[in-house]
């Protein structure tokens, strides 16, 4: 179907406005049924054995005891799951990941499942199955991992993007370079240049929600999986693929959703679910624990990242050049490439080179993480940006006004910018009170930009509208926060009904075609446009019924303000009275049965996004302890569908980067075993860590949405690190240049520095 | 005929050179035609490109038209979280 995008400058009536979630109640009330809430009839309980080896080749299991147990229905290992992938290398990775095959890589490693009749049967079986490893020397550390001595997770990785190819193996998977112009001359240009080593830990996206998943394998060959994931839709497909079934045998329902941030976005213990469902021929219920969550789902890159800046004394940047390692846990990917394209992207630059190393270490595979790679670039970025304009004296926030993108400018990754938002917001921030309010003793304040692509993808949408004139629009995207309100709020503005006579849900996979997963700030932005081009759809029908109730042609009617008028010259016209959605729907019965919109489409337009962050803090300088007493977050929303979950989204980023500044690492002991993974020793924020998040929201339309709507999700979360590890340079004048800056570091920090 | 600019790790795949024109109206006969005409992207554009125009990510949409004067830029497919 055809459809026009372009944004029209409308006036909304609903868009715009705040009502209640329709979750919201259920959510509250416990009533909503989130992953682990689903059960059926003659269930078994999933458990999976994992290594406890950070590196180590499998020499044999042995699952007899545990399959003679009674109580036993399924025991599985990879002959189980078998490679079925045809030379697609991704997608073996995704299997070796489920469920180990030749070596484990990490701690944490799946190399064998139960399922059983209940959970303390499955605990003993697991206790039965013996496996015998030959443990292999490992490296967690993404320095320790790119040194020529270090041991190496793959004896075939020759490190990609490099001419010529090398003939010894490494650790580093590929490297990737973006820029233009030449850094070494922008250097010699520069009055000053400053040169520094940062360093981030790895973070878990913190979900409260564990993974977990009903899968029912019948004897015909289909299944039934429910699950809880931020895209069911490529979830079936990565199963599917993988137990070598037809797409259209799998139905997956996605549940509620207790966060994911990037996390839920992978396949980790589903197909594990199937396969032993599907060798029980029972349903199967797996869940995973806290500590498998955070020994082996998937936790965001460690870093090393070099930078170089050089600036005149007017603030005009010279020259900037960064490496960045980022480690990929056993399998490579992407993270460090999305570093390297982000780290500069806030700024015109003439001269600017970054070069991304994707670095294979003893770790869980490293996944998405809200904006993935961009904070901890942004950290190392910003930091620096900061400590320059300190050098030659000048403001922070005028340096980077100096200094941003605008139309026009050239980015660092590439691409010449359009109209964009990061000089908006730096404007908001030059002019916001935070900036001018008195800080207190042993306080300081920091500030920081951040940028994210943001994208759209494929989509559907199908609206049905009832009998008695309410809707339903069913989409096929993960809600995840809010939504549904924003999506039928813009189903509400163009049928021009009420917000409460429109129900959105979600679809499962039978119901719908298919539909990207909710990352990459697409949601509401893809969703929105799905749900505006189906009732566009609705209203053409709608418009046919009214003509046919009226008996006039259709060419005469129009729909507006939620009514078909009739537009025609005569008395048979003037007696016409606008009809409305409730009226048209009254009588479908008899001009043609049930009314439905529809929509399929590829979102694609997304824009990029900016935010600036300003935040204070209080560092106790004999504890180390450090408080966030004051946080602001200004980024630009295109336009706020539902302003009250866009800024949700904003409080969420910034308060996920500030336990990701202050608090949260996974920390490795000299064996290669996590030793922290439990949220009493990984330490996220809590309500008293957090001061109350400001939000201003911009609205610069997006030209490529019918309603001006931009992603919001994961900008906000690139700033933080940065704005913390300044306002705690602030506060205790030594640059911190090592996130999480827990207590301990920053005592550390003061002793060497003092 | 349009200018396409590739990010760094296209120029091995293109002889080493980071611009080329291609005669192509749409994303969809840009990608046909780079790898009939440099075989060594195809396992690139199998894996995900993104086509920047004037700015504007555009991931899957092989309709987009190829605005003549436009800067056309080829970028890996981005992941999000």
């Amino acid at each position: 179907m055809t459809y026009d995008t372009q944004f029209t400058g409308q006036t909304f009536k609903s868009v715009g406005t705040r009502p209640l979630r329709p979750d919201g109640i259920d959510k509250v009330t416990g009533r909503a049924r989130y992953g682990a809430d689903y059960n059926l009839p003659g269930q078994l309980t999933g458990l999976i054995l994992r290594s406890p080896h950070a590196h180590a080749r499998i020499k044999k299991i042995d699952t007899r005891k545990a399959e003679k147990l009674k109580g036993v229905k399924a025991v599985i290992t990879s002959t189980d799951l078998p490679d079925l992938t045809d030379g697609d290398s991704e997608l073996f990775d995704i299997l070796d990941n489920c469920m180990a095959r030749k070596k484990v890589f990490y701690d944490g490693h799946a190399v064998a499942a139960v399922a059983a009749i209940d959970a303390k049967t499955a605990r003993a079986a697991l206790k039965l199955i013996k496996v015998d490893y030959q443990v292999l020397s490992h490296v967690t550390d993404v320095d320790e991992a790119t040194k020529p001595k270090a041991p190496l997770l793959h004896r075939n990785c020759f490190t990609e993007g490099i001419e010529p190819k090398p003939a010894k193996a490494s650790n580093i998977a590929s490297r990737s370079e973006f820029g233009h112009g030449d850094v070494e001359v922008g250097f010699e240009q520069a009055d000053v240049v400053v040169e520094r080593n940062f360093k981030t830990e790895q973070t878990h996206q913190g979900y409260i929600e564990p993974h977990a998943c009903v899968a029912s394998f019948g004897p015909d060959g289909s299944a039934e999986m429910w699950v809880c994931t931020q895209g069911h839709f490529t979830f079936r497909q990565q199963c599917a693929a993988l137990l070598g079934m037809p797409l259209s045998k799998l139905r997956v329902t996605s549940t509620e959703i207790g966060g994911g941030f990037g996390g839920k976005t992978h396949i980790w213990a589903e197909p594990v679910a199937l396969a032993l469902s599907r060798k029980a021929n029972r349903p199967v219920k797996l869940v995973m624990s806290r500590e498998e969550v955070f020994r082996a789902s998937g936790p965001t890159s460690a870093t090393s990242i070099d930078i170089k800046i050089g600036v005149k004394k007017d603030g005009t940047i010279t020259a900037a050049d960064a490496v960045l390692r980022y480690s990929n846990g056993p399998y490579p990917g992407v993270w460090a490439m999305l570093g390297a394209m982000t780290s500069f992207a806030c700024y015109d630059l003439k001269n600017v080179r970054t070069v991304g190393l994707e670095v294979l270490v003893n770790r869980p595979k490293t996944t998405a993480y809200r904006a993935p790679s961009a904070p901890m670039a942004a950290f190392a970025v910003e930091s620096m940006v900061d400590e320059l304009a300190d050098k030659i004296g000048m403001d922070p926030v005028a340096f980077r006004i100096k200094n941003a993108a605008k139309e026009g400018t050239k980015s660092s990754y590439g691409p010449v910018y359009g109209p964009i938002g990061i000089g908006p917001t730096l404007e908001a921030a030059r002019k916001h009170p935070h900036m001018k309010a008195k800080l207190g003793k042993n306080q300081g304040r920091g500030m920081a930009c951040g940028f994210w692509f943001n994208f759209g993808g494929q989509t559907c949408a199908d609206l049905n509208i009832a009998v008695d004139g309410s809707v339903t629009l069913t989409v096929g995207t993960i809600d995840v926060g809010g939504a549904r309100a924003s999506l039928a709020l813009v189903a509400a503005e163009e049928l021009g009904i009420d917000y409460d006579d429109v129900k959105a849900v979600v679809g499962d996979t039978a119901s719908l075609g298919h539909n990207d997963m909710t990352d990459g700030s697409r949601g509401t932005f893809s969703s929105s446009m799905a749900a505006i081009m189906a009732a566009r759809n609705a209203i053409e029908e709608l418009k046919n019924r009214a003509a046919k109730m009226w008996e006039i042609p259709v060419k005469n009617v129009i729909w507006e303000d939620g009514h078909a008028k009739a537009k025609g010259r005569g008395k048979k016209y003037a007696k016409l009275a606008p009809l409305s959605l409730a009226d048209i729907a009254a009588e479908t019965p008899n001009t043609g049965g049930p009314i439905a919109g529809y929509s399929e489409l590829v979102a694609d337009g997304a824009g990029v996004s900016f935010a600036t962050h300003i935040c204070d803090v209080e560092v106790d300088p004999e504890t180390g302890r450090t408080q966030v007493v004051r946080y602001t977050v200004i980024q630009d929303a295109g336009k706020a569908v539902h302003p009250t979950y866009v800024e949700g989204q904003y409080q969420g980023g910034a308060a996920q980067g500030i336990g990701w500044a202050l608090n949260e690492e996974y920390i490795y002991g000299a064996d290669g075993r996590l030793q922290n993974p439990g949220f009493l020793d990984y330490r996220i924020p809590v309500c008293s860590d957090l001061p109350m998040i400001d939000t201003q929201i911009l609205e610069i339309p997006n030209p490529n949405h019918p309603y001006g709507v931009r992603g919001v999700g994961e900008t906000s979360i690139v700033p933080p690190l940065a704005a913390i590890a300044n306002a705690v340079s602030d506060a205790v004048d030594v640059r911190m240049t090592h996130v999480p800056m827990s207590a301990p570091r920053i005592l550390k920090a003061l002793k060497t520095e003092h | 005929m349009v200018e396409v600019k590739l990010w760094g790790a296209l120029h091995p795949a293109t002889g080493g050179v980071s611009t080329i024109e291609i005669e192509a109206t749409t994303i969809r006969e840009l990608l046909r035609k780079l790898q009939e005409q440099y075989p060594d992207t195809a396992p690139f554009v199998k894996n995900g490109i993104a086509v920047s125009i004037d700015g504007v990510l555009y991931r899957d949409s092989w309709e987009k038209k190829l605005p003549p004067s436009a800067e056309i830029y080829l970028l890996p497919r981005i992941v999000g979280g």
